[in-house]
C-alpha cells in the first residue's frame, strides 16, 4: 500500500496516491486538465503540451500527465499564461497538417476540434503546411491518412502495450515524423497486426478510422482503460 | 443613431457561409433595422464602397481579382470579419495546396479532364493565385468566425456584438467544420 500524498490543485486540498501524475490526481478528484496525447491506460510521454500546469515557486511549465505529484505541491491548472501555450500547442498541430474539419471522417467527434474551440484557437498565426502523403486504405477494415495525423503516438502506445504486437511505430524526425505499419509496410500487408482496432478506436483525430463507419460510432475512448482494468482484477 | 454600413463578400467558398448569415430567419430584419447593406452578392453595387463599417468575407483568397479585391476591402473597411473556415484557414478551397502545380491542376481537371464540350483552359478568367490563401495571409483580420458554415446564431451574435461596439470573444462557441 502506497502512502497518500497531500497536494492542493487550485486552491483544493486533494489526496493522491504516491507516484500518480498530477493529471491522474486531478482528474481522480473531478477537477478538470485539457489533455491530448494522454491516454488513460497506457504511458504517457508529455509530447502534445496540452495538460500543462504552473507549480508554485517555480518560473517554468509542467507536463501534467508526466510529472509525478508530490506532498505540498501547489498546482495551478488555469492561467493566462497556461492558456497561451495551449492555445499555442493546439495552434502548431493544426498547422502541421491540413487538417480540413469540413471533410474529416473526425468532424464532430475529433479531440483536436474540441479543443480548438474550447481554448478559443479560431485562427492560426503560422503558416500552415499543406502536406501530400498518400492515404492508405490496402487494410480491409481500416484506413490511414497520415495528413491528419497530429503524431500522438496514442496508437503506437496501445499496440505495444495493450495488444503487446508493436506493429505500429514511428519513423523520421520532427514535423515530418510519420506513424508507420512494419517496416514502413502498407497496412494491408503488414504481417504483425492483428487487425484487433484499437489503434483507431484511441486515435483522437481522423488519422486511423473504421472503413465505412461514422467516426462517432467506433471511437472508443475508454477501451484501452477498460480493457487494463478489467486485466488489473484477474 | 445612423445605421451602421455592411457589406458581406464572396471569395473563393461556396456560398455556404452566406446562405447561414440569410439563415438567421427574423433577425435579419432586426439586422435590417440597424444596418444598410452596402455591398453583397445580394445586393446589386459593383465596385465596394468606401468607408464601410462592418465587412463580413466568406471564402478564402484563390485568384489575383480576390487578391487585389481584399485589399480594397481591408482599405474601406472599419472591421473585418473572416466568415467560414474557407476565409478562416483556406479549408476545403485550399486543399489544392497539397497538390504540386494545384492551380494548374485544377483547372485541367474542371475545364479539360471533365469537359465534353470545348475542351481548353479559359482565358478570359482571373489568374488563379499558385496557392490558395487564407484571408489573414493578406491582410489584417479583425474578428475570426470559424464553422462549414457557421451556424446562424453564430453569426447573428458576432454581428449585434460587433454593432454593439463589443469585441466578439469566440471561445466555446465556434465549431470548425
Amino acid at each position: 500500500m502506497s502512502k497518500p500524498v497531500e497536494l492542493t490543485i487550485d486552491g483544493k486540498k486533494v489526496t493522491a496516491k504516491e507516484g500518480e501524475t498530477i493529471l491522474e490526481a486531478a482528474r481522480r478528484n473531478g477537477l478538470y486538465i485539457p489533455a491530448l496525447c494522454y491516454l488513460e491506460g497506457v504511458s504517457s510521454f508529455g509530447g502534445c503540451r496540452v495538460c500543462v500546469v504552473e507549480l508554485k515557486g517555480s518560473p517554468r511549465v509542467f507536463a501534467s500527465c508526466v510529472t509525478p505529484v508530490t506532498g505540498g505541491m501547489e498546482v495551478v491548472t488555469d492561467s493566462e499564461k497556461l492558456r497561451r501555450y495551449r492555445r499555442w500547442a493546439v495552434e502548431l498541430l493544426l498547422a502541421e497538417r491540413p487538417h480540413v474539419c469540413s471533410v474529416c471522417v473526425a468532424n464532430g467527434s475529433c479531440e483536436l476540434q474540441q479543443l480548438a474551440t474550447e481554448l478559443g484557437v479560431d485562427h492560426l498565426r503560422v503558416d500552415r503546411e499543406w502536406t501530400d502523403y498518400e492515404v492508405d486504405l490496402t487494410h480491409e477494415r481500416f484506413a490511414y491518412d497520415p495528413n491528419r495525423c497530429i503524431l500522438c503516438t496514442r496508437c503506437i502506445r496501445v499496440c505495444d502495450e495493450v495488444e503487446g504486437v508493436h506493429t505500429l511505430d514511428l519513423m523520421l524526425r520532427g514535423k515530418n515524423s510519420k506513424v508507420i505499419f512494419d517496416l514502413d509496410e502498407n497496412w494491408g500487408f503488414s504481417r504483425s497486426c492483428t487487425s484487433c482496432g484499437k489503434c483507431s478506436a484511441s486515435c483522437p483525430v481522423g488519422a486511423l478510422y473504421v472503413k465505412g463507419k461514422p467516426l462517432s460510432e467506433v471511437k472508443k475512448k475508454d477501451l484501452v482503460s477498460f480493457i487494463m482494468e478489467r486485466r488489473s482484477e484477474k | 443613431m445612423a445605421k451602421i454600413r455592411l457589406a458581406t463578400v464572396w471569395l473563393s467558398g461556396c456560398s455556404g457561409c452566406h446562405m447561414s448569415f440569410l439563415d438567421q430567419d427574423e433577425k435579419i430584419l432586426e439586422l435590417a433595422g440597424k444596418a444598410e447593406l452596402v455591398y453583397s452578392p445580394i445586393a446589386d453595387v459593383k465596385d465596394f464602397p468606401e468607408n464601410v463599417d462592418v465587412t463580413l468575407v466568406e471564402g478564402a483568397v484563390g485568384n489575383e481579382e480576390q487578391l487585389q479585391l481584399l485589399k480594397k476591402i481591408r482599405r474601406n473597411s472599419r472591421i473585418l470579419v473572416a466568415l467560414g473556415d474557407c476565409a478562416v484557414n483556406g479549408n476545403v478551397t485550399a486543399l489544392r495546396n497539397s497538390l504540386r502545380n494545384g492551380d494548374e491542376e485544377v483547372l485541367k481537371r474542371a475545364y479539360v479532364e471533365n469537359a465534353s464540350l470545348n475542351q481548353g483552359v479559359p482565358e478570359q478568367v482571373p489568374r488563379l493565385l499558385k496557392r490558395v490563401l487564407a484571408l489573414n495571409e493578406v491582410v489584417k483580420v479583425d474578428v475570426y468566425v470559424p464553422g462549414c458554415p457557421p451556424n446562424a446564431e453564430l453569426i447573428s451574435q458576432v454581428l449585434n456584438e460587433l454593432l454593439e461596439g463589443r469585441a466578439p470573444v469566440l471561445e466555446g462557441r465556434f465549431k470548425y467544420g
